[in-house]
Parts: C-alpha cells; sequence; structure tokens
C-alpha cells in the first residue's frame, strides 16, 4: 500500500523560489487594482471639472502617494519578473542558434522604455492637471 | 580520524509502520561522493533493508532522483562536499505516492507520458512506405526539437512543481515538454490529436509557471519553456479559429 504524503499550506514559505513566485502573484492585484483606479480617474473626468479636481486633489495626499509608491513597487516587480520571463515563451531560431534570451528580453524593455519616454514626453510639453 | 557525515533517511516500511519516519545514518566523509555512494555504503554496510532505485551512476538512467534537502536531485550528481559538515536529508521525490522508503510509485507519471502519444503521427495515407527511406531534416528542423528531446524521464521536474503536488492530476512538465518535443518534429503530424491532452482539462492551463521544474531539470530541457509554449501556440488556435472560422484547422 503506496503512501501519499500530504502538502502543508505553508508549501510556499518552504523555499525561496515558491515565495517569490506567490509575491510575483500577488502583484497582479496591483495591477488590476492599479487599472481600476485607472478607470475611477476616467470616470471622474466624464463627471465635468469639479469631480475631476476632486480626484486631482485626493491624489495629492500623503495616502495616495504612500500608495502610489508601494503600488509602483509592485507593478516594478511584476513588471521585471514578466519581462524575465519571456524569453521561455518567445523561442525563435536563426538557423540552428537560438536567439539569446538578452536580446528577447532587452527588446521588451527597450519597448517600455520607448513608451514611458513618450508618455513623459506628453506630460511635459502638456503639463500635469490640477 | 576519519570524517565522517549524517544521512537522514526517510523510512516507510508499510508491514511495519501506518506513518513514515526519518533515519539516521552515519557515513565515511569523502570528497569524491556522491549522496548515492553514501546511500549504496548505507546498505552494503549498515542496513541492508533501505530501499531505493538506482542504475547508471552518471545521470543517463535517471533513476536515482530523490529529495537532498529538499530540492529534487539526481543522487549521482549531487556530491557530498556540496553539503559538508550539514548533514544531508534523504526523501522520495515529492509528490509522488511513496511505495517503501525512497521507492516513489511510477504508474502516474508513466501514465502521463503514454497519454500524450509520444511518436511521430502521421495523416492517414501520407505514412512513406518503408522502402523509400527516412524522413529526412535539415539541421534546424532537429534544432527546433532537439531540447526537448533530452529529457531522461528521471522526474525531477515533477518533484519540484508545487502544482502536482497539489493536484495528481496534472499532465506535468516532462510530459507536457515531450508532446511538444513531436509537436515540433518537422516530421510529425500528430499536434491536433495531442492537442486535446496537452491543452485539455488536466494540460497546460494548470501550470502557474513557478519555473522550477526547468531550475531542477539535469538536463537543461526546460520544461517550462515548453509548456509556456505551448500555451502560446493553443492561445493563436483559439484566436484563428475565432477570426478564420472557415480555415478551421482538422
Amino acid at each position: 500500500m503506496s503512501y501519499m504524503r500530504k502538502v502543508p499550506n505553508t508549501w510556499w514559505l518552504q523555499r525561496r523560489p515558491y515565495f517569490l513566485f506567490i509575491v510575483r502573484e500577488l502583484t497582479s492585484v496591483a495591477v488590476a487594482g492599479y487599472c481600476a483606479f485607472l478607470l475611477y480617474l476616467l470616470y471622474a473626468l466624464g463627471e465635468g471639472p469639479e469631480a475631476y479636481a476632486a480626484a486631482i486633489r485626493m491624489m495629492a495626499s500623503p495616502t495616495s502617494t504612500a500608495l502610489h509608491a508601494v503600488g509602483l513597487l509592485l507593478v516594478l516587480y511584476h513588471t521585471i519578473t514578466w519581462f524575465s520571463a519571456t524569453p521561455k515563451v518567445l523561442v525563435f531560431h536563426i538557423g540552428e542558434e537560438r536567439v539569446p534570451a538578452v536580446l528577447i528580453a532587452g527588446a521588451h524593455y527597450a519597448g517600455w522604455l520607448i513608451v514611458s519616454a513618450f508618455v513623459a514626453w506628453i506630460l511635459l510639453t502638456t503639463g500635469t492637471p490640477g | 580520524m576519519a570524517k565522517t557525515m549524517e544521512l537522514e533517511i526517510f523510512r516507510y516500511r508499510p508491514e511495519i509502520e501506518s506513518e513514515p519516519t526519518l533515519q539516521s545514518y552515519e557515513v565515511p566523509y569523502n570528497e569524491e561522493w556522491v549522496v548515492l555512494d553514501a546511500i549504496n555504503y548505507i546498505k552494503d554496510e549498515i542496513d541492508g533493508t533501505i530501499s531505493y532505485r538506482w542504475s547508471c551512476r552518471m545521470g543517463v538512467c535517471g533513476s536515482c532522483g530523490m529529495m537532498v534537502n529538499r530540492i529534487p536531485r539526481l543522487t549521482c550528481a549531487a556530491f557530498l562536499k556540496e553539503y559538508y559538515p550539514k548533514k544531508i536529508r534523504v526523501e522520495p521525490l515529492d509528490g509522488f505516492p511513496v511505495e517503501r522508503d525512497l521507492v516513489t510509485d511510477m504508474d502516474v507519471f508513466v501514465s502521463k507520458l503514454t497519454s500524450v502519444s509520444p511518436w511521430i503521427i502521421r495523416n492517414e495515407g501520407e505514412e512513406k512506405p518503408v522502402e523509400e527511406g527516412t524522413y529526412l531534416q535539415t539541421p534546424s528542423e532537429l534544432a527546433e526539437y532537439k531540447q526537448y528531446s533530452m529529457c531522461i524521464n528521471c522526474m525531477l521536474c515533477y518533484a519540484a512543481c508545487p502544482v502536482f503536488a497539489l493536484d495528481i492530476d496534472f499532465l506535468g512538465p516532462a510530459a507536457i515538454a515531450l508532446g511538444q518535443r513531436y509537436n515540433l518534429d518537422s516530421r510529425d503530424q500528430g499536434r491536433d490529436e495531442r492537442q486535446e491532452v496537452i491543452a485539455g482539462h488536466d494540460g497546460i492551463w494548470h501550470c502557474t509557471f513557478v519555473g522550477e521544474c526547468s531550475v531542477v531539470c539535469p538536463k537543461d530541457v526546460d520544461p517550462a519553456g515548453a509548456i509556456q509554449r505551448a500555451k502560446l501556440s493553443s492561445t493563436a488556435d483559439y484566436f484563428k479559429d475565432l477570426l478564420i472560422p472557415w480555415g478551421r484547422r482538422k
């Protein structure tokens, strides 16, 4: 008769890679949460200038700033781990040689940089509201 | 005085105990020994009742996989010096039912392997007659799948996978990588047939991409990569079927 070992509920605390995996998964909540927040800002914008100005004032509060800082760290962690994973999914060969992982991940970072630069350009040239 | 090392071995003898125990043994410390040598020493010199699997002692047969200090390793490739002077705990591979001591029930794994039809499948009527010779393949066509053909069925990837530990029905890393090995083979036409298992209820979508299967793989097969690639092509199939329903694959 074979014996089946039970998996403890704390399995994800028993090895560092498992813990980092769970952290990576949980950072998705921060990404989804911030998407919801951006939708709320859009909604406020639709409600008129006063509602939007109130939302912007709320964003300037210390609590909001702290939440944004924590959110940024979580989203950065999510993005970096996601980009590191991309070479496993996107496999290209040039002849018999596989395109190095660093190039695949690097292309994602480059794309991120370009989009960020574009957003920064819009913000700097049009000025932030509030 | 000669150096020694402590090995803690997982024991399960169903005829005398209902729960497993750990038993400690003192073995000579030899820099050139691997964990398997130490277990063989115990078996030969201290306690002949220990049960475990091993064969080639050179990382080819894939029989001697065990949990060494909670990490799945081929014990023929895990040197004592990596752990000395700390003690080493040896347990059967995680996730599998234990038959006795360090011996697991492999039937679970073998049935998963066969479920992905790991052989070249040709469409009906498209099989080449033997007298016409072999199917030719270019080096770049070989490169597409070669990595996934290096698997030695050691099951370390399963033992590293928390999804498999929590759900034994999950098809798992090695079986999916083996399915991909044939899917990516230019001579094969059986992808759609395998899809039912690979993208089915217990297939790729159970994988949450922990990635440890690829980390512990002694042959750099990268099953995690194989699974993610299978997810990507299954998603592409879905959108192709949705957007071009008249071009539906057979």
